[in-house]
């Protein structure tokens, strides 16, 4: 329960509840990326994910909003009640671990996009991580948080960008619906960040938690599901364009990576000069959003496991572990960003896919609390939810697997292939990165053409 | 050699011996009864072959990190039984009140002092344990030896709550009294901490807390609690009961929580309430909430303006409920119309027979009952108040304002 992160009972907010903020926190700094990415590199084909991930996304907010209202406990506090100490704790260090890659991406996004405007990340994530802090152990963070949904509506760029562009609708239309499987490492690393990023594994901890501390019951229960799913369609919504504008800005010209801030810029350039500062605008604003939140979660979330004191309302002696951890998942995912030649993009795209790994075991979690009678009486899931549930496990943990044992391959193969990487690369190769993303890319076409299953 | 305390997460595991040596199996739970004795082990639950087998408290001969030894091997299939507390299933993980501490902790390990008497040994509770000791002595235990976990938790400082100071909780009110769960550690912390605690627990728990609690204690929690909250925990309430609390508070308010609720509910519940205090109640309702008549307590002390210091102190006597929170007194006229007010403290230096009159503050200050919230604190401020009379379209007395509301009224800001 996020017993001092209160919702106020401001207009504004009680008509944008729990699943309304979840939705827009889940498009992130990762999810821009992730996406764009996706639709930079393959275009439309993509597209066809959204169909399944908007509905898994229904199915695992709905789950967790129903156990919020029904028991009002946390997911963690569950977790640790019915599955015992042990559990708990190596979940908590699952998720840790995994939300503090998601924290490091965070920070990124404000590095990459800041440095849009060429202000440096030495400068600007500092300062942006104190600003973190202050905000939330100051318990100013309510007041702004309305400033960071409101400015969440930047997102309809990209849907004004998508419709300037004149993409190919009806290609759009066709890779909505017609699923493609290809078993190379760039497109199954794709579709788990893609589902990572959704569906965030502390995401659903977020939302349950939320529910709870506004104090949903069973009986008002049936209001906040429609809540939830209008947030889960707008999230994927927001998705679907910013792919569509991304293959028709980027990918019509040639399939590209995104390596920087300035290469996603470029799905908004309808609007011309503007472009960057919109693009920056909202990067920037997803991701000091998220990077307010999810520490404060995280810590939330393991604190409630594990029984120690937390809330921003306790003083420090009272609560050392909560403001110790929150302290340095902030500090630390703000200081990896200042290591030399740290490839911000590279790094928010990779923790969407450590999301995407650890989701399958949230779920399964999930799935085993839900169906406890004692627990959810009369609101246990349907046999239906939980095929649904069920089916996202093992496909989660197929494509994780799948991505695991490619990537043990090809490492297998270029050890054998080439015996030994130069050690040192001098130091202007480093800046032109281009060069070998080049090379990756033009490797993975060819793989594609080779083990296509259409 | 007599170790002199045992954890829960020892005990678990522990070989059971019969009399001749042999191993029955491991214990895997042990229940107190709390009907019987509040604290000590009544039962050993012992997992062998294919199901659990009691171990009764006088059936233990001798008990150690070694294992259990029995002095009576005559056991019996185990059996759910609802007065007993299963400490692995209903206290381990779980939540329970922490009386002294004043907030809801949950539960990672039970400490254990093993009593010996002649021919036998007990486990009484005597801690529950929380916080990094107990979990580091609970990861390690089975990795480790029982005992180098002790040797090495050594160095983290201990975090326990004494087992008289907890109170567990338990939604289903036939469990409770099976359970023997009484409201005495919670009736005796402060309404406001009690406030905090409430707040943290789920809904069931604080309906059945609600429910057992002696009303005066429960209206003087549910002030300070969160006004969603307030709604929510007086709806699950019977309405008998939330009637009852409802009465027991300051009119000013139940007219505040009454107003969150749905109109029907509160309706139902103003139906329960006695004649008196159900009126005082619904002449607040009509006040907006933001405005001086949503504001004011209607529990004031008003005299006559020609009494004296003498009539005051009698008067006061005669209310001493509302003393604690009291500084101001009113005068009023024959109509009723508010004509000076008193600070309490300046009757304490002056004699008997003094008119109040002589005593009253130098500018008599006050508002109407349509006054805006934000004028309201201003005033307080300007003037330093510390109570602030308001009155009606007629210029009567209608109740008071008093500092605490308006600091309440800040910092919901």
């Amino acid at each position: 329960m996020f017993k001092r992160f209160r919702y106020q009972t401001a207009i504004f907010l009680s008509v944008v509840g729990p699943g309304l903020i979840t939705a827009n926190v889940d498009n992130d700094s990762g999810g821009i990326l992730t996406y764009s990415q996706a639709g930079a590199k393959y275009g439309y084909l993509p597209l066809w994910t959204l169909i399944p991930i908007t509905l898994l996304l229904i199915v695992t907010q709905e789950m967790c909003s129903r156990m919020g209202a029904v028991t009002g406990k946390g997911l963690s506090d569950l977790i640790r009640e019915e599955f015992g100490l042990r559990t708990t704790f190596f979940m908590m260090i699952a998720l840790v671990l995994t939300n503090f890659t998601n924290v490091i991406a965070e920070f990124a996004g404000i590095a990459s996009s800041l440095e849009l405007f060429h202000i440096s990340r030495y400068i600007s994530v500092p300062i942006c991580a104190i600003a973190v802090w202050l905000l939330v152990v100051r318990g100013t963070y309510r007041g702004v948080e309305k400033v960071f949904l409101f400015a969440c509506s930047l997102y309809i760029t990209y849907i004004i960008s998508a419709f300037l562009l004149k993409p190919d609708w009806t290609e759009a239309a066709v890779n909505s619906l017609r699923p493609v499987v290809m078993f190379d490492t760039g497109y199954i690393t794709m579709l788990i960040a893609m589902v990572g990023t959704s569906i965030a594994p502390w995401m659903q901890f977020y939302l349950q938690s939320a529910i709870v501390e506004k104090g949903v019951t069973a009986k008002e229960y049936v209001q906040s599901r429609i809540e939830v799913v209008v947030g889960c369609i707008l999230t994927d919504v927001v998705a679907f364009f910013i792919i569509v504008a991304c293959a028709a800005a980027i990918w019509s010209h040639g399939p590209k990576d995104i390596n920087d801030a300035a290469d996603a810029a470029i799905a908004l350039k309808p609007f011309g000069n503007y472009a960057s500062i919109l693009f920056s605008a909202g990067l920037f604003n997803a991701s000091f959003f998220a990077a307010c939140i999810l520490p404060l979660s995280t810590v939330f979330t393991v604190c409630e496991g594990l029984g120690f004191e937390s809330g921003v309302d306790k003083r420090f002696h009272e609560a050392p572990v909560f403001y110790w951890m929150f302290t340095l998942l902030v500090v630390l995912g703000a200081g990896v960003i200042l290591w030399p030649n740290f490839p911000l993009v590279k790094m928010i795209l990779w923790s969407q896919v450590v999301n995407g790994v650890l989701l399958p075991v949230v779920l399964i979690y999930m799935v085993m609390l839900i169906n406890k009678n004692g627990l959810m009486r009369e609101w246990t899931n349907s046999r239906l939810y939980n095929a649904v549930a069920w089916v996202s496990v093992v496909i989660m943990i197929g494509l994780t697997l799948a991505l695991a044992s490619i990537t043990v391959k090809q490492m297998v193969q270029s050890a054998s292939a080439k015996p030994a990487a130069p050690v040192s690369r001098p130091l202007a190769q480093v800046q032109r990165d281009d060069s070998g993303g080049h090379a990756v890319k033009a490797d993975i076409r060819e793989s594609r053409g080779a083990h296509s299953l259409r | 050699m007599a170790d002199e305390i045992l954890f829960l997460t020892e005990l678990l595991g522990l070989k059971v011996y019969d009399l001749k040596g042999r191993s029955l199996g491991f214990v895997k739970d042990a229940a107190i009864v709390p009907l019987i004795h509040p604290s000590r082990v009544d039962r050993f639950l012992v997992g062998g072959g294919w199901s659990w087998l009691t171990v009764r408290h006088d059936q233990v001969g001798q008990i150690s990190l070694d294992g259990i030894y029995l002095k009576d091997e005559v056991l019996t299939p185990y059996h759910s039984d609802e007065y007993m507390l299963r400490l692995v299933r209903d206290l381990l993980d779980q939540q329970i009140i922490d009386g002294q501490g004043r907030k809801v902790v949950r539960v990672t390990d039970v400490t254990f002092k093993i009593q010996h008497e002649t021919d036998e040994d007990a486990l009484n509770i005597v801690d529950v344990d929380i916080g990094l000791r107990s979990i580091f002595r609970r990861l390690m235990q089975g990795a480790i030896s029982r005992r180098w976990v002790r040797r090495l938790q050594e160095v983290i400082p201990p975090n326990s709550i004494h087992w008289e100071n907890c109170s567990i909780l338990e939604a289903d009110p036939q469990r409770r009294l099976r359970l023997n769960v009484s409201n005495e550690i919670l009736e005796r912390m402060h309404p406001a901490d009690l406030a905090d605690i409430v707040e943290e627990l789920t809904p069931e728990d604080r309906e059945a807390i609600f429910e057992t609690i002696d009303s005066e204690v429960a209206a003087e929690a549910l002030s300070e609690v969160e006004p969603e909250i307030q709604a929510s925990i007086l709806e699950s309430l019977e309405t008998e009961k939330a009637a009852e609390i409802v009465e027991e508070m300051a009119p000013n308010e139940a007219a505040d929580v009454l107003a969150e609720l749905e109109e029907q509910t509160s309706e139902e519940i103003l139906q329960e309430m006695e004649p008196e205090p159900k009126t005082e109640v619904e002449e607040l309702l009509e006040y907006h909430e933001s405005s001086a008549g949503g504001l004011m307590n209607t529990e004031y002390v008003a005299l006559p303006q020609n009494s004296t210091v003498a009539d005051a102190i009698q008067a006061l006597r005669a209310h001493e409920e509302i003393l604690e929170k009291l500084n101001t007194i009113f005068l009023v006229d024959a109509n009723e119309q508010l004509t000076a007010s008193v600070p309490l403290a300046r009757l304490f230096t002056a004699a008997g027979a003094t008119p109040l009159k002589d005593l009253a503050a130098e500018n008599l200050i006050q508002v109407d009952v349509e006054e805006k919230q934000d004028r309201i604190t201003e005033i307080f401020d300007k003037y330093n108040l510390l109570a602030l009379p308001v009155v009606d379209e007629a210029g009567k007395l209608a109740g008071a304002i008093t500092a605490d509301e308006v600091i309440s009224l800040l910092r919901a800001k």
